[in-house]
C-alpha cells in the first residue's frame, strides 16, 4: 500500500507536467524526433521563453532530454519515463473496461428483452 | 455473451483535477441508462472483475442518495455513496460521490448519455476537489490492478500444481 502511494505521488508530479495542453503538444512534435528549440517555437507559435519554460518542466520529471550540439540545444523525448504515467492511466482505464465488458452483458441481455416483448405486442 | 463490437474504455485527464472515462456501447441509449441506474442490473457490472457487489441503493430523483458496497475478492468491503443532483432521464445524471474509506473527500460525477444510429457514448466526468483526490483515486486503479496481477500468479501457481 505504501509503495503504491509513493509511486502515485511520484507519477502524479510527472503526470501534471504532461497534462497541461501546450506541453502536450511540445511532447507531441518531439515524438516525430528530436529537435531543436528554435523549431518548437515555431511550430508552436509561442514565445521562446514560455517554450523554454514549459521545456524546463518536462526535464524535470525526465520527460524530454537535451544535449547540446554545436550552438544548438536539441530536444528529444523520452519514452521510458513516460511509460509509468501511461500504465497509471492504464490501470485504472483496465478497472473500468472490466465494468464496461460486464455492462455490455447487461445490454444484450436488454435489448433482447426489448425483441421479446415487441413480438408480443 | 459481449458484442464483439463492444468498444474499449479511455480515460484522459482533462484538468488537474478530473478524469474523464469514455465507452461506446452497442445499444440505444435508454437501455445504457437502465443498465446504470436499476440496482439489479447495476449490481451484475459494477465490482467489475474485483468481486461482488453486495448492496446496491439506488433513490433516482434529485436529493435523493444512493450506495454501493462491493466485497473485493482479497475478502475487504469497499462502500461508496452520494445523493442525486441532477436527473435527465436517458441523458445526464449529476451526482455525488464520498468513498466510506476516505470520507473527506467528495467528488461530483457527470454522467452523459449520447446515441447516434442506436449506439451509445457514455461519458463520466468525474470532478474532484483537488489534484491529490484525483491522484488517489487513480492510484487506486493501480492497486487493484496490483491485485488482479497477484491473483492471477496465484491461479498459476495453483495450475502448475496439479
Amino acid at each position: 500500500m505504501i509503495l503504491v502511494m509513493a509511486r502515485a505521488a511520484t507519477t502524479a508530479d510527472a503526470f501534471n507536467a504532461v497534462a497541461e495542453p501546450r506541453r502536450r503538444q511540445i511532447l507531441d512534435v518531439l515524438a516525430g524526433g528530436e529537435r531543436p528549440v528554435n523549431d518548437l517555437v515555431r511550430q508552436l507559435g509561442l514565445a521562446q521563453p514560455q517554450v523554454s519554460k514549459h521545456l524546463r518542466v518536462l526535464r524535470e520529471v525526465g520527460a524530454v532530454d537535451v544535449r547540446d550540439e554545436g550552438r544548438q540545444r536539441l530536444y528529444r523525448l523520452n519514452g521510458h519515463a513516460l511509460k509509468p504515467i501511461h500504465d497509471w492511466v492504464k490501470a485504472y482505464e483496465r478497472s473500468w473496461s472490466e465494468r464496461f465488458d460486464l455492462m455490455d452483458d447487461v445490454l444484450e441481455d436488454l435489448k433482447q428483452k426489448e425483441r421479446d416483448d415487441g413480438g408480443s405486442d | 455473451m459481449a458484442a464483439a463490437t463492444s468498444g474499449t474504455a479511455t480515460v484522459t485527464l482533462p484538468a488537474d483535477d478530473q478524469i474523464l472515462i469514455t465507452r461506446e456501447f452497442d445499444a440505444p441509449r435508454h437501455l445504457v441508462f437502465t443498465a446504470y441506474t436499476t440496482p439489479e442490473l447495476v449490481r451484475r457490472w459494477w465490482a467489475g472483475k474485483r468481486g461482488e457487489v453486495t448492496s446496491c441503493e439506488i433513490d433516482l430523483r434529485v436529493g435523493g442518495a444512493w450506495r454501493y458496497v462491493m466485497t473485493a475478492n482479497g475478502g475487504y468491503e469497499v462502500a461508496f455513496h452520494g445523493e442525486y443532483r441532477e436527473i435527465v432521464p436517458d441523458e445526464r445524471i449529476v451526482s455525488t460521490e464520498v468513498f466510506e474509506g476516505a470520507p473527506e473527500s467528495e467528488v461530483v460525477n457527470v454522467v452523459t448519455f449520447a446515441e447516434t444510429d442506436g449506439r451509445t457514448t457514455l461519458e463520466l466526468l468525474t470532478q474532484c476537489p483537488d489534484q491529490e483526490t484525483r491522484d488517489a483515486i487513480m492510484g487506486s486503479g493501480m492497486e487493484g490492478g496490483m491485485q488482479e496481477g497477484m491473483d492471477l500468479l496465484e491461479q498459476i501457481a495453483i495450475e502448475l500444481h496439479k
